[in-house]
């Protein structure tokens, strides 16, 4: 029987709504519709329950969660029962008054996101005319209201030749903190995967960058830096565990171990509707079936990696070998890992930059096949 | 903020705006609460930790640690003290 600990943060996905359209977003493709959001009440009943079962950390996100016009009352519920507050936002529809009213909630920390350090392909990627000046002018709104600032910069074949220019941007702007994320690929990423994928050779130029900085920086800003798997010798220790340390609640009330779990559909979730969430975490059937180690195939079964990646991301070998109960592809040791790095290597070398933006009706749209950008 | 800040005796460090020292129920540990990250303090942790008040000074901190441990070397004491409060300096969790 695998020891369950206390999850340590919650990631409530308030809403799908967003005005971005982000090629990547980390959302399911079967987007969630307003009417089945859950109300005030049943997320303040939730956040209650999370932080009873040990949560110290609530991350308010989306789709955009400022589109929530009760997001105050959830703050300041969450404040009461003892959660640390994060909101994770595009910024586009704050102003400060409402950040002032977020603030007075008990907010605890802002994470802004950008699409690039330039306006033009900031505003192209998330398909937003105007988004990017927008967004630098509500960090500033952010830093004067107080709150510290995490800059989000999620970097992909077409934006990584400025993470230069997003690390300055990050500490010109007044970040205490910035995430260089690499596009992980589920949902809409994997939908767009090939006009995303770096090659080998930007990556290792980027992670140079990275080990660069953060010893430049270091007490001025604090980097934190996501790889792609695809190229990576081992995975990665994904949610540092499935069922281990978070949990994660949808709009309309799925609990799920990871935001991306619901790609894997021989999988059903609890709802937290119907269920209490201790028990979702400690018995369902979902929860436990990756938890620990007793799950695991060779070579992860015998491999002394195994309590430190827990065998890697269950959502990508589904996404991949169709078998979430598979090694990890993005493991070395993995039979399907030459398969993932050849078509890695192909996409990034296709040359097709063309988008499927996230948005309701788009999930059955294929890439576009040209190569030159698309255009809207 | 442009360079990094290292701390000596005469410095004075607290936990930055918005770190959270908390003691947890779930865990029975203290932790501090920081953007995207938790710390479990352990309790020398916390005890060096909770006497970053901004008001003492780290030699004031190593003093007040020798009289609650008199059995430790003070060099070491003031080794572990130092080690600590710079990581969380350069983790942005302290300033002075």
């Amino acid at each position: 029987m695998t020891k369950i600990d206390p999850p340590m943060a919650l990631l409530a996905e308030l809403t799908h709504r967003c005005p971005l359209r982000c090629p990547y977003c980390s959302n399911p493709l079967d987007l969630e519709r307003a009417a089945n959001e859950m109300r005030t009440e049943e997320w303040l009943r939730a956040l209650g329950e999370a932080a009873a079962i040990g949560c110290m950390q609530v991350h308010f996100s989306g789709g955009e969660p400022t589109v929530r016009r009760d997001l105050e009352d959830l703050v300041a519920g969450a404040t009461k029962a003892g959660l640390y507050t994060n909101l994770i936002t595009s910024g586009v529809l704050l102003d400060a008054a409402r950040l002032k009213a977020l603030a007075e909630a008990g907010l605890e920390h802002v994470q802004l996101s950008f699409q690039d350090s330039e306006r033009e392909i900031g505003n192209r990627i998330g398909g937003y005319a105007g988004g990017h000046e927008k967004k630098i002018a509500v960090a500033a709104l952010v830093r004067e209201t107080g709150l510290p600032l995490t800059a989000n910069f999620v970097v992909h074949r077409q934006n990584l030749h400025h993470l230069e220019a997003m690390l300055e941007m990050a500490v010109r702007i007044g970040a205490h903190r910035v995430e260089i994320a690499n596009v992980q690929y589920y949902g809409w990423a994997l939908k767009n995967r090939a006009a995303l994928m770096p090659s080998r050779e930007q990556l290792e130029q980027m992670t140079a960058i990275v080990t660069g900085a953060r010893e430049r920086l270091k007490g001025v800003l604090t980097i934190d830096y996501v790889v792609p798997d695809y190229y990576a010798r081992r995975p990665k220790s994904c949610m540092g565990g499935w069922g281990r340390r978070f949990l994660n609640i949808s709009p309309s009330g799925k609990v799920l171990p990871c935001h991306a779990a619901e790609s894997i559909t021989s999988l059903t979730f609890d709802n937290v509707r119907q269920r209490g969430l201790a028990d979702i975490w400690r018995d369902s059937e979902a929860f436990n079936r990756f938890r620990g180690t007793e799950w695991m195939p060779e070579p992860c079964k015998s491999c002394d990696r195994r309590e430190i990646d827990w065998g890697g991301c269950r959502c990508q070998a589904f996404a991949i070998t169709g078998d979430a109960a598979r090694t990890d592809p993005a493991c070395g040791l993995s039979n399907d890992h030459e398969r993932l790095v050849s078509i890695a290597a192909g996409e990034a070398d296709a040359e097709m930059d063309g988008f499927v933006y996230r948005q309701f009706g788009n999930a059955q749209k294929l890439l576009p096949q040209s190569a030159r950008p698309h255009s809207e | 903020m442009s360079e990094r800040s290292i701390i000596g005796k005469q410095s004075v460090p607290r936990l930055a705006p918005h770190m959270r020292l908390r003691f947890d129920d779930a865990r029975e540990s203290w932790t501090i609460q920081a953007p995207e990250r938790s710390f479990l303090l352990d309790q020398v942790a916390h005890a060096i930790v909770s006497r970053c008040d901004g008001a003492a000074s780290v030699g004031a901190i190593v003093d007040s640690l020798c009289v609650m441990v008199p059995d430790a070397p003070r060099d070491m004491i003031e080794r572990d003290v130092t080690a600590l409060i710079q990581n969380f300096i350069d983790k942005s969790v302290m300033v002075q």
